[in-house]
């Protein structure tokens, strides 16, 4: 006997515990600050002026455009940094002389922060394009890099003694034991790296950039156009959030035998 | 009828026609300043079943490790063949690979899914097949155990208290399973337990092992599923000589004072 009155009950009760609701009522306050002046658009461009630029600058491809070389930094960037980082890893990881090796050259440099070294990556590379994805894929390194190695390391000593127990040699134990006993690590330090990534081309980006998002925001800031750097920042969000989507997915290929992926 | 509980002396040599599969001639194994093992001697037959017997701490594992070949034997007496298989009380199934890619693991071949699949037929799973190993129970993650050691034909079969995980009904089937696998595939099995009723239940000969030496050996030739109340005396004996009063729960109890 549930009464109209009660289904419409709940869904204000659903609105009101509903997720939406408030960036969304942040939103038309936004605009209604814009509308009647309280926010002056050299502050910050009303919501509706930022959807109008958005699509403005997708139609003209001056969006699109400046996006795929920040995405093109990104990609080599973390190519370049989460191979050196596996690589670096197994090195450390599957062996006593490579972790002495590697493992203390790498927690020394773990302790400067990538950032710091902008000034000096200037110096070396220039202003171009080399020093933008020397330093993603320097930063993208060392999430990868700790992770998988410690992931390595904590593999289940008793699979490990269960598989060689079969006559399993080294190489097989690799593959079929320690590596895939790894793979939720390295994804975790993926995930980690991606975002890493992308804070840093963002900072990157403010070398002397003439193309890329970057440049967009420069030139924005020069014209005090506010409305350009809302677009960037949201598509800065964007990148995050496919870069988050992407983890998540490869996640669920991968990690198929995990519990909670069997459940569902 | 005393002459089927056939007691036989622990200095009483060895039978050594036909040739043992296992021997082990003076085995010392010590780590550090502790000696677990002290100049052990074992002949296992073909085919036969034994139980090894004994407190934590007695060295029965040790022992079991040094068969199983995951602890180096040092140039020591020791015959082991090399066909040999393990199951670990935890099955130590790799979760990341299939029921029937844990069966195979290792194995060569183009007909491997066939005999994995055979395998786990044998252990009643031939439907499990491409199951994932977190969503099975105990009792069948042990019977995939038992395949993965059954696939590959080992002349030894080494168990590690195979059941002690488990519920006692599982525990009494896997029993039967273990026999039914053990009668079709004829190795020898050296079953480590600290049950001695298991013990009793399962094997041909139970050996003692009490602080790194065999403190006792019985043969038992009564046939199995005869052996209820004719070993309750036998089992008596076993439990006195592990040191505790002849408990009901057949399970060996702590000695009095013992350290651990």
């Amino acid at each position: 006997m549930v009464a109209p009155t009660g289904s419409s009950r709940s869904l204000l009760s659903r609105l009101g515990t509903s997720h939406w609701v408030s960036p969304l009522a942040l939103l038309v306050l936004w605009e209604a600050a814009s509308r009647i002046g309280l926010i002056p658009a050299r502050t910050l461009a009303a919501p509706s002026t930022v959807a109008g630029t958005l699509f403005a600058m997708i139609v003209s491809g001056e969006l699109p455009s400046n996006l795929l070389v920040s995405f093109q930094r990104v990609l080599l960037g973390l190519s370049i940094g989460i191979t050196a980082g596996v690589v670096l890893a197994l090195i450390a990881g599957l062996s006593r002389r490579g972790e002495a090796a590697v493992d203390p050259v790498m927690q020394i440099k773990r302790t400067i922060p990538t950032l710091a070294l902008t000034p000096l990556f200037i110096v070396w590379f220039g202003i171009g394009e080399l020093p933008k994805v020397a330093l993603i894929a320097f930063a993208s390194t060392f999430p990868v890099y700790l992770n998988l190695y410690s992931g390595i390391r904590s593999v289940d000593p008793r699979l490990i003694e269960g598989a060689r127990s079969f006559g399993l040699s080294q190489a097989q134990l690799i593959r079929h034991v320690i590596l895939p006993g790894a793979m939720p690590s390295l994804l975790v330090g993926l995930r980690y790296s991606l975002s890493i990534a992308i804070l840093v081309l963002v900072v990157a980006e403010q070398i002397n950039a003439s193309a890329g998002l970057g440049y967009l925001i420069n030139n924005a800031r020069d014209f005090l156009r506010t409305d350009i750097i809302v677009v960037c920042l949201m598509v800065y969000a964007m990148l995050g959030l496919g870069a988050d989507w992407l983890v998540r997915l490869i996640e669920r290929r991968a990690l198929v035998w995990r519990p909670s992926m069997v459940d569902a | 009828m005393d002459a089927r509980l056939n007691f036989i002396d622990p200095a009483e040599p060895p039978v050594s026609v036909p040739p043992p599969v296992v021997r082990l001639r003076g085995f010392v194994r010590s780590f550090g300043e502790t000696t677990v093992l002290h100049g052990l001697d074992l002949d296992i037959r073909p085919g036969e079943f034994v139980a090894l017997l004994g407190r934590s701490g007695s060295g029965k594992t040790t022992l079991l490790r040094t068969l199983a070949g995951l602890d180096a034997a040092d140039g020591q007496d020791v015959r082991v063949p090399n066909s040999r298989a393990v199951v670990f009380q935890d099955a130590r199934l790799l979760p990341w690979k299939k029921v029937w890619r844990n069966v195979a693991l290792g194995l060569g071949g183009a007909d491997i899914r066939d005999r994995a699949q055979a395998a786990l037929r044998e252990v009643g799973l031939g439907h499990r097949l491409d199951a994932w190993p977190l969503t099975l129970s105990g009792g069948e993650a042990q019977r995939v155990a038992l395949a993965r050691a059954l696939v590959r034909e080992p002349k030894l079969l080494l168990l590690d208290e195979p059941f002690a995980a488990l519920d006692a009904l599982t525990r009494l089937r896997m029993h039967d399973l273990v026999l039914d696998l053990w009668r079709a595939h004829q190795p020898a099995v050296l079953m480590v337990t600290h049950d001695v009723d298991e013990a009793i239940a399962l094997a041909d000969r139970v050996l003692v092992l009490d602080a790194g030496r065999i403190a006792a050996q019985e043969r038992i030739t009564i046939a199995r599923g005869e052996r209820g109340d004719l070993t309750q005396p036998l089992r008596h004996k076993l439990l006195d000589i592990l040191g505790g009063t002849p408990a009901s729960s057949g399970v060996i109890p702590f000695r009095q004072g013992g350290h651990l």
